[in-house]
């Protein structure tokens, strides 16, 4: 079966863990995963899911364990004019954006 | 995420009734909104509301505009679902890849012993004879109906039940000369021509396939390329 990414993270959260998710909301050019993509990340950095195709999910998990810690949902920015290209940058020239959120 | 909007959303999905989650990108405050109604703490003018259920509607991820920020619109709709005539031997790599791509699986076949066997534990398994089955399936515009028994006792109710249906894609094992003798049975009922040209027979793309697992995949491939290319591609 496909993965059931939400309902792991209502799982996760059941059982005391902390957890963050993180969703494709707009791409731009080729991207790697469509809008909606999601991603669940607890507080120890085990994630499920998907946002790329692994170019920026180490970005996205520590922004994760930062909403997790902080509260403060957040919307994140990738792509090849991104300052930050070089270490998170998409290798395939598009870009994506990223919404991060602390599930309460 | 508020729990309570998360288990409202898992528990709209369980009972497959489409729901869209609206998120205020800058406050991150949220809405769910169904067909006839909402529910969240998120402020949405009622034509963004309405802006929100066509884009469920339409199962598109969509942002809007609104005065208080962006609003991402995100459908959950039912998945769809593929329907499996017959559960012989090329149904299990079937169902699995089917499970795989996201689709709710049914196999159905009337013949106990064949659906009893290992390979379908993910998947629902129906005994009804395939009109009957398909009848209380009532394919959709989302679903995919696949024939795979090459017995006429059994792919034939099938194949006309889902032509009866708006179902994406229709396709049927055999080869050509099975299916051209298919076509002629099934014009007898009295389908005209280019209805039965909805039919994929021989069913699959053409990639040389031999195993059950290669025809599996030619099959999957061909309701894939339907499905996101269109009928013409």
């Amino acid at each position: 079966m496909s993965e059931d990414i939400l309902r792991e993270a209502a799982k996760w959260r059941k059982d005391g863990r902390g957890v963050a998710l993180a969703t494709v909301v707009s791409t731009w050019g080729s991207s790697p995963r469509p809008v909606g993509s999601q991603l669940a990340v607890d507080d120890k950095g085990v994630f499920i899911g998907s946002v790329s195709g692994g170019c920026i999910e180490g970005a996205v998990i520590k922004e994760a364990l930062d909403a997790i810690a902080g509260g403060r949902p957040r919307l994140l920015d990738f792509g090849v004019t991104n300052e930050q290209a070089w270490d998170v940058g998409l290798a395939c020239g598009g870009k994506v954006q990223v919404f991060v959120e602390r599930l309460e | 995420m508020k729990r309570v909007l998360l288990d409202d959303l898992l528990a709209a999905r369980e009972a497959g009734r489409p729901v869209a989650l609206a998120t205020n990108l800058r406050s991150g405050q949220q809405l769910l909104v169904y067909r006839d109604g909402t529910s969240g703490d998120l402020c949405l003018d009622i034509d963004m509301v309405v802006a929100a259920g066509e884009a469920l509607k339409a199962d598109r991820g969509t942002t809007l505009s609104t005065p208080a920020g962006e609003v991402f619109v995100h459908p959950f709709n039912p998945p769809s679902r593929l329907i499996v005539v017959g559960a012989v031997h090329i149904a299990k790599p079937l169902a699995q890849l089917g499970s795989l791509a996201g689709y709710g699986v049914t196999v159905v076949d009337p013949r106990r012993a064949f659906a009893a066997g290992p390979g379908f534990e993910e998947v629902a398994v129906s005994g009804e004879w395939p009109d009957e089955a398909l009848t209380r399936l009532k394919p959709g515009a989302s679903d995919a109906v696949v024939t795979l028994t090459h017995d006429p006792k059994l792919d034939d109710p099938a194949l006309d039940t889902a032509l009866r249906s708006p179902a994406f894609y229709i396709g049927a094992l055999g080869s050509r000369k099975t299916h051209a003798a298919r076509l002629l049975r099934l014009k007898k009922r009295g389908f005209a021509d280019d209805e039965l040209q909805r039919i994929h027979g021989p069913v699959g793309l053409s990639i040389g396939a031999l195993s059950p697992a290669e025809i599996a995949i030619s099959i999957m491939a061909q309701v894939t390329q339907t499905r996101r290319q269109g009928e013409d591609s």
